[in-house]
């Protein structure tokens, strides 16, 4: 049976608790991964690994690409940053390749350190979600 | 000398698992100072849980350095958790048996399992569990540029390894 919006809010707190030692409260749908919950660069991987093993199942695995969740290295590209903005070839990019993550104000100014803050709780469940029914 | 904490490689499966021992002895120094006679107290000489992290630190490391054949800098990231339940002293051996559980280009999580050998009960007994996670230091430079040389597995380390027994395994 397929998970519900709830169940898979619950197993991304769990993974979410489990990898940044936070607190189940401050997991929020907006609270930020690196500026709420304090996420570092290593993190990011470890939530990867804890999100394919929470949600594989022996029928279907869920197995999550370098660059699906978190698109660091997309960004490593001079055509897709300049000046450490993100170009518009690379905005394309970013909503076509993580459309669970919402751009927001940061269309209007994409410095790309700015790129961590807009990963939220939410758009890790999001991103789960839409994986799932694919 | 490098500063090693494991003594020597007796189990390896490439990819997935290695296992390695440390004896614990009281000629190591810092177990007088860990815990020295104070206040009335005898010494109690324990090993200190941070340096059997750092064995554990070296044993996966090395079992996730050699899936790349000790090119890439792997580095330990992150402790996961570590627990412990029942402390090591002298005399006994501890063993690391350390797995991978998940690799990909940018790094690797492990688990680890710490048991000693007691020479009074003659068994093994588990000691603590330990999750690491490990970068893949050129994957993940982040504009930061790192040496060509690989520091973390140098000629001097790799021949330490082979003394250890990790030669033995590889084909």
């Amino acid at each position: 049976m397929a998970k519900s919006r709830e169940d898979i809010e619950a197993d991304v707190r769990d993974v979410l608790v489990d990898a940044l030692g936070v607190d189940e409260d401050d997991v929020v749908p907006t609270a930020t991964l690196k500026g709420d919950l304090g996420a570092e660069s290593i993190d990011y991987l470890d939530i990867v690994f804890r999100l394919e093993k929470k949600f594989s199942t022996t029928e279907k695995p869920f197995k999550i690409a370098q660059g699906e969740l978190f698109p660091e290295n997309l960004m490593t590209d001079p055509t897709l940053v300049e000046n450490g903005k993100v170009t518009a070839k690379g905005l394309a990019l970013l909503k076509e390749k993580v459309p669970h993550v919402a751009l927001g104000d940061f269309e209007g100014d994409p410095q790309i350190t700015k790129l961590p803050t807009l990963f939220t709780v939410k758009s890790l469940c999001d991103f789960v979600e839409r994986k799932l029914k694919n | 000398m490098r500063w090693m904490w494991i003594d020597k490689v007796i189990a390896f499966e490439p990819e997935k698992r290695l296992v390695a021992v440390k004896n614990v002895s009281l000629a190591e120094e810092h177990l007088h100072q860990h815990f020295a006679a104070e206040g009335g107290l005898p010494a109690a000489p324990v090993m200190p849980n941070s340096l059997i992290l750092e064995g554990m630190a070296q044993t996966a490391g090395i079992l996730v350095g050699s899936v790349h054949g000790f090119r890439e800098k792997v580095v330990l990231a992150k402790v996961a958790s570590a627990t412990f339940e029942r402390d090591v002293t002298p005399g006994e051996t501890i063993r690391y048996d350390a797995t991978i559980e998940r690799m990909d280009d940018m790094g690797a999580s492990t688990i680890g399992i710490v048991e000693r050998w007691s020479f009074v009960d003659n068994a093994w007994a588990p000691v603590g569990r330990i999750e690491l996670m490990f970068s893949h230091l050129d994957q993940n430079r982040a504009g930061t540029e790192f040496p060509e040389e690989n520091f973390v597995f140098g000629e001097n380390f790799r021949t330490l390894l082979e003394g250890a027994g990790l030669k033995k395994f590889v084909v």
